[in-house]
């Protein structure tokens, strides 16, 4: 049976993917922030995830305001890069697992959750980031993705508790597939970043480190947080952190920490990042 | 399933409004600006670039946007854009055309300069103090003012 061996969360600030394409990692800027995912690399090279269910928001890339899914799933052989205004990022395409893909859609959608599903799909950096973040730069990225993405850009977004009950649903759906798999789930986006208005440039390291808390705590009080108290806390656009509820609520009810880290600023935003292991 | 009751929607977005400098995208903003949101999506065209470039305002005038709208897209006024329904990730694709990096465009929407906006990220970016809530911070105002 395939079965959620662990769950990553990740900043994908696009600023990371120029740093990794332009070969800047190991400057003074971007340093400190790549040390921090020296230890993943290592661990993913061990683990070899045959799946990642990668949970992301599209930034007006291949969505615009014409279609709003809530929570959509990639259930196509592969998915392309998209050109968001300065050319493709130059990293290779993304092949989608679509038997685990279109059965996780079934389930959710038995489970009451009203999922759109794109066959053809081009992602980005909100995607496209992670991947580099975890993976380095090989030839072909070493598993296949299940790209899940969500509305956290039109209000509203979806609830923390929603977001943590599909994680659940997507835990029952793929424990139900019948082939051998090793799944992992990510969630990314945030940590605390605004990037419009007057206040823009918010950030705080307090509530970001009390979120990445509550994250490793054996209780589902994280999902309760109202939209209002992100957007008070954490900037507009911190409201991305409801996706890593995603991944936390297919963790199960407690999770062995294996990794974590933090980092202010990347560009406008706080990077945060963690590495979760089921441990129920 | 744990316990989570419905929010009114009306409570819901009212409290959106308490949040200093800061306009949340919510779906009124999201109809009003639609055109100027669609427009910055054609941006990521190089045909349609290079359309613009020539002639700002003739391109505008292809889209069915506002007056208002289209001088606020001419001078760039992104908090004007923002009230009028734009959204950042939108219209981020304007300060791509412009060969601008994003957190320099977000800098205008503040009141430092670039540089000045650079190195507070530097030195870890805009504090959560006073910046949560207009109404606490005219409560502390008052307060204060009290108190002399």
């Amino acid at each position: 049976m395939a079965k959620i061996t662990a769950g990553v969360g990740s900043s994908h600030v696009p600023l990371l993917g120029v740093a990794v394409d332009q070969g800047k990692e190991k400057d003074d800027y971007f340093g400190p922030i790549f040390r921090g995912y020296d230890w993943t690399r290592e661990w993913e090279k061990a683990e070899k995830p045959d799946v990642v269910v990668l949970v992301y928001n599209d930034h007006a890339s291949y969505f615009d305001m014409n279609i709003v899914p809530t929570f959509a799933i990639g259930c196509g052989e592969r998915f392309g890069i998209c050109d968001e205004g300065w050319g493709p990022r130059p990293v290779p395409e993304v092949e989608g697992h679509p038997d685990l893909a279109w059965h996780i859609a079934q389930s959710l959608i038995l489970d009451d959750f009203d999922m759109t599903i794109f066959n053809k799909l081009d992602v980005d950096h909100g995607l496209t980031v992670p991947l580099s973040m975890m993976f380095g730069q090989p030839e072909k990225w070493p598993c296949k993705v299940i790209p899940f993405a969500v509305n956290v850009v039109t209000y509203p977004v979806p609830s923390g508790n929603r977001c943590w009950a599909i994680g659940e649903a997507i835990k029952k759906a793929v424990e139900s597939f019948p082939e051998d798999l090793n799944v992992q789930i990510w969630g990314t986006g945030g940590m605390s970043h605004q990037l419009q208005g007057p206040r823009a440039g918010l950030l705080n390291r307090e509530w970001d480190n009390k979120f990445l808390d509550m994250l490793e705590s054996d209780n589902d009080d994280v999902r309760h947080i109202p939209h209002i108290e992100y957007l008070r806390e954490t900037g507009s656009e911190g409201i991305e952190m409801v996706m890593w509820l995603i991944m936390r609520g297919a963790m199960g009810k407690k999770v062995k920490t294996l990794h974590r880290h933090y980092h202010i600023p990347c560009s406008n935003t706080a990077i945060g990042h963690i590495v979760l292991e089921p441990a129920d | 399933m744990a316990e989570n009751p419905t929010q009114n929607i009306h409570e819901y977005l009212a409290e959106f409004d308490d949040i200093p400098g800061t306009l949340v995208y919510t779906a009124a903003r999201a109809r009003r600006g639609y055109w100027i949101n669609q427009f910055a999506m054609s941006m990521m065209k190089p045909e349609n670039r290079e359309r613009f470039k020539k002639d700002e305002r003739a391109y505008l005038d292809e889209w069915d946007i506002s007056e208002e709208g289209k001088q606020a897209l001419l001078r760039r006024d992104y908090n004007a854009l923002l009230k009028l329904g734009g959204n950042v990730y939108y219209l981020s694709k304007l300060f791509s055309a412009d060969g601008i990096p994003f957190a320099e465009a977000c800098s205008t929407m503040t009141d430092m300069t670039w540089p000045e906006y650079r190195q507070m990220m530097l030195d870890g970016g805009r504090k959560p103090e006073g910046n949560r809530s207009i109404r606490e911070n005219l409560a502390a105002a008052a307060a204060a003012k009290g108190s002399n």
